[in-house]
């Protein structure tokens, strides 16, 4: 039976971390598209459309992101296509991140006053020039907290996509259990980082409302 | 696409379903009362408490924050046997589950609590209220009211969460949809179903936690 150090361990776990990464990048940014797309369709003019962005955002933040991955990777598969996992794990994570972004920024541009609309169309702005010069320049102010916020829930919800195969940090954690029957070293360093890819992001996210804040009472 | 759908196992495997929400349910009104319960505590020793305590609480909370709760499972149920803590499936489903509503729960009552005016503590105790009863009448039910909304959302993300724990082998309902879809090679329907399921259990759930916020809080004119 081989031995493992725990540096054997930390390095495969660290190796595998890659992957976390990559794909919490890939979830957050693509999520990001989709979600600014639905976000324009939910505060836009079109009523159909703005069901649409409404009901897709209830159905995915109503129901678990184990279940839309396992569809994902099973409902894929109806079309005739060989599914590898990491495709059904990125589709399903971004389109969870963009019903999440969606409804964070839509509580964004929702705070602007409703002046700020009133004095933009009396200047004669059109909804995309109102959108493009005076709305979404402050929102996107309000926004940037919230954000980085979800990016830990993203980094968080990729574990989930072990469960459907995909080999990241948590998967590893379980494969390498299974080499060294050590669970309790495992786990706590999987665990541990998780918590150093997250805990900066949260931090900076709790400084970044902070400082919003005190501009804001400096108005 | 030539695939045809097929729902004809529904007649026959509905118990194993029907068992799953059970457990489910059971999972989530466990993991919810004795969460809160958990992160009211916490949301005093942070805000209120002796000093002492206050280091070890804000790691607690910090760490279950930043960790996925896949993990945090597999800690409990794989990694705290070693110490010599065992036990079965359903009670580390059970205990994942409040450890990780307490954490996120302590952070959104704490919020509450120090949206307290200041001079509340102080109308407390000129009523020669002792700090806990002033604590426990002026200070928690309003801040539990006013945040409410907020402690019922992070309730529906934790038992929409809770489909994790069939990783463990708790009879939850996603391990029913597993179990279905290896016996009748029906994947894609048993999850179709279940998370239609999920997401009726998250709209009941919704409205019954909204009942029991009006049930429980004293009805005041808004402000």
């Amino acid at each position: 039976m081989i031995e493992f150090s725990l540096w054997d361990i930390v390095r495969n776990l660290l190796l595998s971390a890659r992957w976390t990464v990559i794909l919490s990048l890939v979830s957050f940014i693509g999520g990001g598209l989709v979600g600014t797309l639905l976000l324009f369709m939910r505060i836009g003019r079109r009523r159909a459309l703005q069901f649409f962005a409404k009901y897709y955002v209830e159905l995915f933040q109503g129901t678990p992101l184990l279940m839309q991955l396992f569809l994902a990777f099973f409902g894929l598969g109806l079309f005739g296509i060989d599914v590898p996992a990491w495709l059904a794990a990125g589709v399903a994570l971004i389109l969870w991140s963009a019903a999440f972004l969606t409804e964070i920024w839509r509580g964004c541009v929702e705070a602007i006053a409703k002046g700020q609309w009133e004095a933009s169309s009396s200047l004669g702005m059109g909804h995309i020039q109102q959108m493009r010069y005076v709305i979404l320049p402050q929102a996107l102010k309000i926004a940037i907290p919230p954000t980085v916020g979800f990016s830990v829930q993203v980094i968080k919800g990729t574990a989930l996509t072990s469960i459907i195969g995909f080999v990241e940090l948590s998967k590893a954690g379980t494969v390498v259990t299974n080499a060294t029957f050590q669970p309790f070293t495992v786990y706590g360093l999987v665990a541990l980082i998780y918590f150093a890819l997250c805990w900066p992001l949260s931090k900076s996210s709790q400084i970044l409302e902070r400082k919003l804040n005190v501009a804001h009472r400096n108005h | 696409m030539k695939y045809v759908f097929d729902y004809a196992w529904l007649t026959q495997y509905w118990p194993v379903l029907l068992k799953g929400i059970l457990v489910t349910i059971q999972l989530i009104a466990v993991g919810a009362v004795a969460g809160i319960a958990l992160g009211i505590a916490c949301a005093w020793v942070r805000s209120l408490g002796p000093k002492w305590l206050r280091p070890p609480v804000t790691a607690y909370v910090e760490l279950i924050r930043n960790t996925p709760f896949l993990i945090q499972l597999f800690f409990i149920f794989f990694g705290l046997p070693s110490l010599g803590l065992q036990m079965s499936e359903l009670e580390a489903a059970n205990l994942a589950m409040i450890v990780n509503l307490g954490a996120y729960s302590c952070e959104i009552i704490r919020a509450g609590i120090q949206a307290t005016p200041r001079g509340q503590f102080e109308a407390g105790a000129s009523l020669a209220m002792s700090p806990f009863e002033t604590f426990r009448h002026v200070i928690l039910v309003p801040s539990l009211q006013r945040i409410w909304p907020a402690l019922c959302s992070q309730v529906i993300i934790v038992m929409l969460g809770s489909s994790v724990v069939s990783q463990i082998a708790t009879e939850d309902l996603t391990f029913a949809a597993n179990f279905i879809q290896s016996r009748t090679f029906r994947a894609f329907e048993a999850y179709f179903v279940s998370t239609a399921i999920y997401l009726l259990m998250a709209i009941v759930l919704r409205q019954a936690l909204m009942a029991v916020g009006s049930l429980i809080f004293p009805r005041r004119s808004p402000r």
